[in-house]
């Protein structure tokens, strides 16, 4: 990671961008969180089509999906969308 | 024998984890899938709204491509002029894409896209339709369909509400003379990435109408997004077609339309709607269907 400016004198001299935004964690905006249920789950990866966030990480044809709740919104479409119901949406505080 | 699971769509994520979207928004997903499509060796360019701020603050960045942020009114102008350069420079292989939304398209940007249609510019430009300003704080657009609530429409009485009709465009850029035209809906990632393939070969302008619901704006539950992003498809109110060169084509064929009313009622900014308004609704909804299927069946005889 690039360290971020601490004075004017750090900026560059063009408004150029120079590093992503993944070192935010927007998983902290989150007050519900998907679960997958690996038993239901029949791999149509339809929640990794879907996900606004890109949060549900699919490493090559054939895994189980997985949620990133580092960077996930908990916005649910991967929970209404699933035709297996194989996810769910838990309450973030009784963990 | 055993079936392994296969992806619809393809893998290569250009767009980073951590951008600033609402949870539940349509904008990031129609970026995903537009990248998904043209590639990584793709220039965007975005004026103001939501696709700006989405991409995070400056330092920070959520895209694996390259954007210029020009000023409102000049999307089109501006894609012309990059895609100018490269002409000059020898560069063959790249994508021009504007990428604006429904304010900075049929209200502010129309001039310069109108232009760049006459010029017949080599670019794509792709129209994100949410249906109102909702960057600035959902005030009324020319997209805006019949009957929503909008901060700048507000209900106050039976006719408080917004009364004008959703701006045609692609009709409008059709009359122009456009090459190629699609409307594509974010419910739809598999017919989304189709269109944008058949598109960015063609030599000319080309544009794309996207639909993404806004869950602030549409007052939807955030997970019920894709839901009623699909429902307008489904309704008839956002029909998926295709206009090259003149002929119109549908792209997703609906056999059975639903009611309007499963689409109006699941949404905030139209809950206010009474029996007979959304009776009215319906009938200007079939009428423009049926006026589309019309153009389908002139233009292809």
């Amino acid at each position: 990671m690039v360290e971020a400016p601490k004075t004017y004198k750090d900026l560059p001299s063009t408004p150029i961008t120079f590093f992503t935004t993944e070192d935010n964690k927007t998983g902290t905006w989150r007050t519900i969180r998907p679960v997958i249920d690996k038993e239901k789950c029949t791999r149509c990866y339809i929640c990794w089509k879907f996900c606004p966030d890109l949060s549900i990480e699919v490493e090559k044809e054939g895994d189980y999906p997985n949620v990133d709740y580092d960077h996930c919104k908990g916005c649910g479409i991967c929970a209404n969308e699933c035709p297996s119901n194989a996810i769910t949406m838990e309450k973030e505080m009784e963990k | 024998m055993v079936n392994i699971p296969k992806f619809t769509i393809p893998k290569e994520e250009y767009v980073c984890k951590g951008h600033s979207a609402c949870p539940g928004c349509g904008t990031p997903l129609a970026l995903r899938y537009t990248l998904k499509a043209l590639g990584k060796r793709t220039v965007l360019n975005i004026p103001a709204g939501c696709g700006g701020v989405i991409l995070g603050v400056w330092p920070s960045y959520a895209l694996k491509v390259p954007v210029v942020d020009n000023a409102f009114e000049c999307t089109a102008a501006v894609a012309d002029g990059i895609r100018a350069g490269f002409d000059v420079l020898g560069v063959e292989d790249a994508y021009v894409v504007g990428w604006a939304g429904d304010g900075g398209t049929v209200d502010i940007g129309l001039q310069a896209l109108s232009a760049a249609v006459d010029r017949n510019a080599n670019i794509i430009y792709i129209m994100l339709d949410n249906e109102a300003y909702m960057n600035t704080g959902i005030q009324k657009s020319g997209c805006t369909p019949i009957g929503a609530w909008t901060t700048t429409t507000p209900v106050a009485d039976e006719k408080g509400w917004n009364t004008s009709p959703k701006k045609r465009i692609m009709e409008m850029l059709v009359a122009n003379g456009i090459v190629y035209g699609a409307t594509v809906n974010v419910a739809f990632p598999e017919d989304f990435i189709a269109r944008l393939r058949e598109a960015k070969d063609i030599k000319g302008t080309k544009f794309i109408h996207v639909l993404a619901p806004c869950t602030p704006g549409w007052r939807i539950d955030p997970k019920k997004s894709i839901e009623v992003a699909r429902l307008a498809t489904q309704t008839g109110i956002f029909p998926l077609y295709k206009v090259e060169n003149g002929r119109y084509s549908l792209t997703k064929e609906i056999k059975n339309r639903k009611p309007v009313r499963e689409y109006l009622m699941l949404q905030g900014r139209f809950r206010h709607l009474k029996e007979e308004a959304i009776n009215q609704i319906q009938k200007i909804v079939d009428e423009e269907y049926a006026r589309l299927l019309k153009k389908i069946k002139d233009t292809n005889e």
